[in-house]
């Protein structure tokens, strides 16, 4: 099947305004005729879901948490990127989209990433007129700070809890409408199976995480918002709950996965402090803005790091990279400290880890002023290590944050599937190989207000659907297959936990398909995936039962499905024979330890179709470049 | 503890099947607990111990497992998120016990929160507070340029402080009338001193507080336990503020009942 992205022509900035006005609309009265289950409440779900409420659609809303409110979006904490170019700076929704393109290594599509920069400025607009209290100067004005690799301040924040004061704008839109009856809500329910009839997405089986029942939704489109799959690596700064059930069930009834192999690695978390871990913390990499990242030139100086004078200090980033230091993007940094801790350079107990020093700042702008700035983080810092940053440096290491890779989507957001759009960390959409700092948030609520609304209301007034109810067979067959699938795990009866096999799992994928890969160990942990899937079905044990509320019930699931996820990841990474942004083939390096691309064979887009028990089959979205030319990334 | 550095706990877990049938505390006896584990983790350890001999792990609560979600919430020892100060449940370290400590650990108790199992509670009646007037109504598009509207820092950060409310529900908790004030609190306060909040600040006021009584939490009087236990340290001066605008309303709102807030 041929990849159409569907980009509308004309020159690059015109094309978003261009196609919303000839994307047919649907009449306002026909609209309350529609209903649209949107799954996921994070950005980008309860944006979508609000705005197409409303816009008068009748919205079925689904979230596996207990509150709309307690998406994983909740977690960001360093801030959302506009091309406001309010500093005066040189900004400009052209900026931003360069920055983007750049950032993400040449990797994504210019049409969308064009249109993601023009649209962040409303977005901020929005968020204010909700009340999100973003930072302010003392003017009144909006304030805001370079972050992460970029060279002009274009980041929003409020404190450290962006990502928090977003979702609760946008859950409170939601909220909003429900009051109408314009949305319907479902808390506690979780995604088993899209419902394809005649080619088209109408539905979803979904499990009430309370009782157990399976339920079938019909309607007319599905957007699906469900987030990473981050926690294919077991240990991520992920929500224990994230997964990649939803995703991986669309694609097994015909949506491409694209890109699974483009992970993002954060450079900033708390490292590991034993086996029983079960999540990262990650800080914010606004921490970088003021803190200077270094390791002892000796392996093996346990002197504390006070003791240790300047002249045996090695701050590797600023050496290697005078002109953007610290700042350095996310790859490049997280390369960077697993290289020095390789070369036994790692400080702290385990030896993974750097040092991320404040002493600096503190002397230059006083601790009450990185106090304003970073508080919250300095005491989460010390809540779990109970060690003072203030005092002494805090020790950080790279840990899986954010996943580039999901459905393929075409620029108007919808899969290869008529009918099921997908937004948010869940497609692949916005940031190719790399995602920039503070720029998650800007393309879940871009797609969630301002591009669904549009995409979704094109496809209804043209796609001439028949009426379907939960009656028809494919809702019989799918929610079969959902109840088959969990009396399966249940009747195994092994004698390994969910968690065992998720940490094996994890763990595998971090050594082979992590920060750094080779075709050596990718094929070793082929062949070991599927070994230990084979083992998950024979000796799992699940306690309890299915009608009640069951939590290892639940994580079963989503482990079996990464137990299948983690092998189309795999091949994915072996089929880039590349190194591009946050995947790094370590056959392809330059001199000096940087990805070495190969735009001549792989300036595309890599689309996996689920063919069951045979092999996935590859398709290639080829990317074209008219508006900036490919260079290699230096950020020396 | 033991030579390894391990520390032995004696714990008290309330277990409830379900919200219907009773529940009661099972003891466990746990001797593999690391002073650098979390509270959760040192749970997650035990339910895999206790899978491992086929009996039920015990049902709570958690997610993002950093202190941001609201989802995680233990009555541990009494105290709604254990003894840390500004901190969730997912925050408390086992370093903050002794070796041979009994721990009880109970799920938040308010008629307002029915149980779902064990350690599991129903909170959903906090999502029908805000959906009464947690919000300004502004459809997505309509909203001006963002430096339109100028706010001093000190009023957004007033808001902002009001704004970190996670809505874990442990003021609830604490509260021997399970009143839900310091939540209803925090969001009217952030949204009433903004300029953006004003056009419904009287609406706003009187909607959530009556769905907050009809939901059955409880009215405040002054325990100031809330503020005592809330992660992110929320200040019961927002109650004075919700009361001062209770007022208002019903000073120039007409048809209003009064409503005993303080006794």
């Amino acid at each position: 099947m041929p990849l159409d992205s569907h980009i509308p022509g004309g020159p690059l900035t015109e094309k978003w305004e261009r196609h919303q006005f000839e994307l047919k609309l649907v009449n306002p009265a026909n609209k309350r005729r529609h209903d649209i289950i949107v799954v996921g409440t994070g950005l980008a779900g309860a944006s979508a879901a609000a705005t197409l409420g409303e816009l008068g659609y009748n919205v079925l809303s689904f979230c596996m948490q207990d509150s709309p409110r307690r998406a994983h979006s909740i977690a960001a904490q360093g801030g959302i990127n506009a091309a406001k170019n309010y500093q005066n700076d040189g900004d400009s929704a052209f900026r931003l989209f360069y920055d983007t393109i750049k950032g993400g290594d040449y990797r994504a599509r210019e049409a969308n990433v064009y249109r993601l920069a023009q649209i962040s400025t409303h977005i901020i607009d929005q968020c204010v007129a909700q009340g999100v209290p973003f930072a302010r100067e003392y003017g009144g004005v909006l304030s805001n700070r370079s972050f992460g690799g970029a060279q002009v301040s274009r980041t929003f924040y409020a404190r450290g809890q962006t990502g928090q004061q977003l979702l609760l704008g946008a859950y409170g839109a939601l909220m909003r409408q429900v009051q109408t009856g314009k949305v319907q809500l479902f808390p506690r329910h979780e995604m088993l199976d899209l419902v394809v009839v005649d080619g088209h997405a109408r539905g979803i089986i979904t499990r009430n995480l309370v009782t157990g029942e399976l339920k079938s939704w019909a309607a007319d489109a599905v957007v699906m918002a469900s987030g990473g799959y981050g926690n294919v690596f077991y240990l991520s700064t992920n929500a224990k709950a994230s997964n990649v059930t939803a995703t991986w069930r669309a694609h097994k009834r015909g949506a491409f996965f694209a890109n699974p192999c483009y992970t993002q690695i954060h450079p900033t978390c708390i490292p590991v402090s034993g086996g029983y871990q079960a999540k990262l913390t990650l800080m914010s990499e606004s921490l970088r803005n003021d803190g200077r990242v270094w390791v002892p030139k000796q392996g093996g100086d346990h002197r504390r790091p006070e003791d240790i004078p300047e002249t045996d200090r090695d701050y590797y980033l600023e050496r290697r990279y005078p002109s953007f230091g610290n700042l350095v993007p996310r790859d490049v940094a997280s390369r960077a400290a697993k290289a020095a801790c390789d070369e036994g350079l790692g400080v702290g107990s385990s030896g993974r880890a750097v040092f991320l020093d404040f002493a600096s700042a503190i002397e230059r702008d006083g601790a009450e002023v990185i106090r304003h700035k970073y508080g919250n983080l300095f005491d989460m810092y010390k809540e779990i290590t109970a060690e003072n940053p203030y005092a002494e440096p805090m020790r950080i290491y790279p840990a899986v944050h954010y996943t580039m890779g999901g459905l393929w989507v075409d620029y108007n957001l919808m899969s290869n599937l008529p009918g099921l759009f997908v937004l948010g960390e869940a497609n692949f959409s916005d940031h190719g190989a790399n995602r920039l700092g503070a720029s998650a948030l800007m393309q879940g609520l871009a797609d969630g207000y301002f591009v669904i609304p549009y995409t979704l209301g094109g496809y209804l007034a043209n796609a001439r659907l028949k009426p379907v109810t939960t009656d028809a067979d494919a809702f019989k067959e799918a929610q079969g297959a959902a109840s088959a699938r969990i009396n399966r795990l249940l009747a195994v009866r092994g004698k390994r936990t969910v968690d065992d096999f998720h940490r094996e799992l994890g763990l595998l994928m971090w050594d082979h398909c992590g920060m750094s890969r080779n075709k050596t160990g990718l094929l070793h942990a082929k062949e070991r995936v599927a070994q230990i899937r084979e083992e998950f079905w024979q000796n799992l044990t699940v306690t309890g039962s299915d009608g009640e509320f069951n939590q290892v019930l639940e994580k079963a699931g989503r482990v079996s499905d990464y137990m299948e996820f983690a092998e189309t990841m795999i091949m994915d990474a072996l089929a880039r024979d590349e190194s591009c942004g946050g995947h790094f083939r370590e056959e392809h390096q330059t001199e000096e330890g940087e990805a070495l691309r190969d735009d001549v064979n792989f300036a595309h887009v890599s689309a996996w179709e689920y063919t069951g028990e045979s092999p996935p089959v590859q398709h290639k979205e080829p990317l074209e470049f008219d508006n900036v030319s490919l260079a290699q990334r230096s950020y020396k | 503890m033991n030579a390894e550095g391990m520390m032995s706990v004696t714990l008290k877990v309330w277990r409830q099947k379900n919200t219907s049938e009773k529940g009661a505390f099972a003891t466990y006896e746990f001797s593999n607990v690391f002073p650098q584990m979390s509270f959760l983790e040192m749970l997650d350890v035990l339910n895999e111990e206790l899978m491992l001999k086929g009996d039920e792990p015990i049902a709570f609560d958690s997610d993002c497992r950093e202190g941001i979600c609201g989802m995680c919430g233990l009555v541990i020892n009494g105290v709604a998120h254990g003894p840390g100060k500004g901190t969730t449940t997912c925050q408390l370290y086992m370093r903050d016990f002794k070796d041979g400590d009994k721990i009880y650990v109970e799920p938040w108790r308010a008629q307002a929160f029915p149980v779902i199992k064990d350690l599991c509670v129903d909170r959903s009646a906090f999502d029908r507070i805000v959906q009464v007037g947690g919000y300004t109504s502004v459809n997505t598009g309509s909203a001006p340029d963002g430096n339109s509207i100028l706010i001093s820092q000190e009023k957004a950060e007033e808001a902002m402080d009001a704004a970190a409310c996670i809505g874990c529900g442990a003021c609830v908790a604490s509260c021997k009338n399970a009143s839900a004030m310091l939540f209803v609190a925090a969001k009217v306060k952030h949204l009433n001193i903004l300029p953006q909040g004003q056009p419904e600040r009287r609406e706003r006021t009187s909607s959530m507080v009556r769905a907050m009584q009809s939901e059955g939490f409880g009215n405040c009087t002054n325990e100031y336990e809330c503020e005592a236990v809330c992660p992110k340290e929320i200040s019961v001066s927002n109650i004075s503020f919700l009361n001062r605008e209770f007022i208002r309303c019903m000073i120039t709102n007409t048809g209003l009942s009064p409503l005993v807030t303080q006794e």
